[in-house]
């Protein structure tokens, strides 16, 4: 007790980087599910299916079988660089989190509850960091000594280091909009309505930006469309051809954790981050998040009793259970206060990740010389436009009042 | 400039109409069957394990003609036929089949024996799970393959 008083920084922040990693890495596991089976029923399969009820232990199914394959390193790799990456991607990719406020700044021992790092240069921090991001898959395609995985690191370090420029320059209307690095303040500064209905958030007037930030930011994580550093077609697997067991599953995760940050940023930056998308003077909206769970609940009860059999009808229950006491509990005023920004912002990210897995099962791949000119050709001059317009829009306010 | 505009609002257009596709596809049902769960969907004319029918009297259509061993491209039909006596009425002909074995290590479902049969004795059945641990329980007898009587079903 004594030391937490004394220590409250190092306690608090201790205690939400250890809740933040359970969550995040519970997400990114269920995350893989939840990709598997959206691609699943878009092509009219059941996607994950018999590891648990609606296949909801498969995450754990997988988390095992990686734990337990047989870890295997080329004799030709560099075996140093070739544990090291993996490593270098996961920890950089699961960093980058560490930047993001999941709600509005609520205080507790003189700390943000929501955010694990409020950094003045957040954005600034958060683009270094998923910038060495890839050095972890250029040295895990170099160090593989194999001709598909230097082809794949060689790729994707082209393509990510091309992007990056049209992911930063879409980025700066906003910041010319929010006059701040800080991820709070940017927030802040979309509050407010438009005729006291439309949220005054970054997307209507950088619609542009919004539209190359999006581009940019799948290319970025090398997702479909874009995954050419990881064409199945043409280079196997990529950069981890030659990679098995748990570090494959860490170059994995940090893929996902990829993708949640960026779809965190473009909540942030554009989707007003935790705020709600309805007027404050709707009350409603504070029981959104336990109606919304409890409706889950009623769901899942029907499906439990209607579908499901033995064990998993059991595992059913559990999570019928979880959803109505977890429900009910968001009804009381406090905790529906608490939880009101953290449910609107992962509301938003929840429909990105769902885009990105829209996106993976409508669009083909597109062609190596294609992306390049796209990123170049296209995607930059329209950000460097949408970036001049910006400013001189700017600059006309200031000639007009002075 | 108007081309550009024009290109960019066509390719707009182009792409919701992909995404639309791929988003109403998620909700319309799944084609997949669960087949060990729920049993499997066959059409009606699916080439399975054999049935011997019987007639509406209960005798068993099979009069021992051999046609249907005759038609076999893999000889896998196997009869021994014995004639019907007043006591013992087997068959509504002269001769039934005392021994009808299939030996589906060979059969290739061809389905020549249902075409050859002039009695309409042997039909395809829908069953198809036919996987045993020992080869030699691939060989059905007669009572493996008769139909049952009385009928399941009503005869209609």
């Amino acid at each position: 007790m004594e030391f937490i008083t004394q220590h409250p920084v190092l306690v608090v922040s201790l205690g939400k980087i250890a809740v933040l990693l359970f969550v995040i890495m519970t997400v990114l596991a269920y995350l893989s599910w939840f990709e598997r089976k959206v691609i699943a029923h878009i092509q009219s399969r059941w996607g994950p299916y018999y590891v648990g009820a609606h296949g909801l232990l498969q995450p754990l199914a997988d988390g095992i079988k990686f734990l337990f394959k047989e870890d295997l390193t080329p004799p030709v790799a560099d075996r140093l660089v070739f544990t090291l990456a993996p490593f270098l991607a996961l920890a950089l990719a699961l960093t980058a989190i560490a930047l993001i406020p999941f709600g509005p700044p609520m205080q507790l021992l003189g700390q943000q509850v929501f955010v694990v790092s409020n950094s003045e240069i957040g954005l600034l921090f958060l683009f270094a960091i998923t910038s060495i991001g890839v050095y972890g898959i250029v040295l895990a395609g170099w160090s593989s000594n194999s001709k598909y995985a230097l082809l794949g690191g060689l790729r994707s370090s082209a393509q990510m280091i091309s992007y990056e420029v049209s992911l930063t320059l879409s980025v700066v209307g906003v910041l010319l909009l929010a006059g701040t690095l800080n991820f709070n303040g940017i927030i802040a500064g979309q509050q407010g309505y438009w005729w006291h209905l439309i949220p005054r958030w970054h997307i209507f007037p950088q619609i542009i930006g919004f539209f190359c930030y999006l581009t940019a930011a799948i290319a970025e994580t090398n997702r479909v469309p874009f995954d050419l550093p990881e064409a199945e077609t043409e280079l196997v697997a990529g950069f981890h051809t030659e990679y098995s067991s748990f570090k494959f599953a860490m170059f994995f995760m940090a893929e996902y954790a990829n993708m949640i940050t960026v779809s965190c940023l473009a909540t942030i930056l554009f989707f007003g981050g935790w705020l709600s998308p309805f007027p404050d003077r709707w009350t409603w909206q504070l029981f959104l998040p336990g109606a919304a769970l409890l409706a889950t609940g009623v769901y899942t009860a029907f499906d439990t009793v209607a579908q499901m059999r033995g064990l998993k009808r059991l595992q059913m229950t559990i999570v019928t259970l979880l959803a109505l006491g977890i429900g009910s509990l968001c009804l009381i005023p406090v905790v529906a206060h608490v939880i009101q920004g953290p449910f609107w912002f992962s509301v938003k990210v929840f429909l990105f990740m769902f885009f990105y897995v829209w996106i993976r099962a409508t669009l083909p791949r597109f062609r190596y010389d294609q992306l390049m000119s796209f990123g170049w050709k296209l995607l930059l001059p329209v950000s460097l436009a949408n970036l001049v317009g910006t400013a001189a829009w700017f600059v006309w306010g200031w000639m007009r009042h002075g | 400039m108007a081309s550009i505009v024009r290109e960019v609002g066509e390719t707009f257009v182009t792409l919701c109409k992909g995404f639309s596709i791929t988003l109403r596809t998620m909700f319309r049902k799944t084609t997949t069957e669960n087949y060990p769960q729920t049993p499997p969907s066959v059409q009606p004319r699916y080439r399975g394990i054999h049935v011997l029918q019987r007639d509406q009297n209960g005798f068993e259509k099979c009069v021992g003609c051999f046609l249907c061993a005759a038609a076999c491209p893999s000889n896998c039909i196997y009869i021994e036929a014995a004639e019907n006596t007043e006591t013992q009425r087997i068959s509504a002909g002269e001769r039934y089949a005392k021994t009808y074995n299939i030996d589906y290590s060979r059969c290739i479902f061809c389905g020549y024996c249902v075409e050859a049969c002039p009695t309409d004795a042997i039909t395809h059945g829908h069953n198809l799970e036919l996987a045993p641990y020992d080869i030699n329980a691939l060989i059905f007898r007669k009572e493996q393959l008769l139909e049952s009587w009385p009928p399941r079903r009503p005869v209609s």
